[in-house]
């Protein structure tokens, strides 16, 4: 396969958009530039190269469908944040990284193997709570657990700005 | 499958498998280099999917989640992700 090149206006623009992104909505990228601008050039890369920001870390299989969990931000971000303090390519880091009181790491990879991933998909297909007397289904952001009550899920999160494909029907 | 070969010194059979755009595997491919070690990689999303597959299943062997980087050394040890002091103990002095 080719080389892609991206340029540095391509990554000023999207790191400074994705740090925007993250200080608006209570998220924080890894304050090593050098290191995030690197990871951000992964994504740009992988947004030529499948057409979405599949985690520059992780393997993607091509298929949007498929990788829908690991692209970034990915459904691992948050519970990563919470017991690692830092997510797994390294993107995003807690407070606590950022105050300086954290030395960052590598971290087990949290994805499941791709047979166990197939197989929890066609499970949550088919499983959704009913509630008879709700108005409304409950759309649940599944990066990072933004809840709403409406016909269809919202075009982009509120909270975290992952799009519409991220959420799943939580109640009905 | 398109394998590299970076020269350095002998130190055994090393063998890294990684993604190209995959920071902790740069940082993996870095050390290796600073450490002089002679060493093979592949980076896994380069590949055509029929390789792709077939260096899945090689990395599975020794990591069943698949992740990268992974880095076999002789054919009898495994380290999964980029973790220096592991690195550094594993590779054989000789």
């Amino acid at each position: 396969m080719s080389e892609i090149d991206i340029s540095r206006e391509q990554i000023d623009g999207l790191y400074k958009k994705l740090d925007k992104d993250a200080e608006t909505s209570g998220y924080h990228l890894n304050p090593d530039e050098e290191f995030t601008r690197d990871l951000v050039e992964g994504l740009l890369v992988n947004e030529e190269r499948y057409g979405y920001r599949a985690c520059p870390c992780r393997l993607a299989s091509g298929e949007k469908d498929r990788d829908l969990d690991m692209i970034c931000p990915c459904d691992y971000r948050d519970p990563d944040l919470n017991d690692y303090d830092i997510c797994y390519c390294g993107l995003y880091v807690s407070q606590a990284v950022v105050d300086g009181g954290k030395e960052i790491k590598k971290i087990p990879e949290r994805r499941p193997p791709k047979l166990e991933r197939e197989k929890v998909k066609k499970e949550s297909e088919t499983k959704t709570v009913g509630i008879s007397k709700l108005s409304k289904p409950v759309w649940r952001c599944k990066v990072c657990g933004y809840l709403c009550g409406r016909d269809e899920p919202p075009e982009v999160c509120p909270i975290c700005k992952a799009k519409k494909e991220r959420f799943e029907k939580f109640l009905e | 499958m398109d394998v590299k070969h970076v020269e350095g010194e002998k130190k055994g059979k090393i063998m890294l498998y990684a993604i190209s755009t995959c920071v902790w595997c740069k940082k993996t491919k870095k050390l290796l280099e600073n450490l002089n070690v002679d060493y093979h990689y592949v980076d896994v999303d380069l590949l055509d999917e029929e390789d792709k597959e077939k260096a899945e299943e090689e990395v599975a062997k020794w990591n069943s989640l698949c992740s990268f980087p992974t880095l076999v050394i002789n054919d009898e040890d495994c380290v999964v992700g980029f973790d220096e002091e592991e690195i550094r103990s594993k590779i054989p002095n000789e």
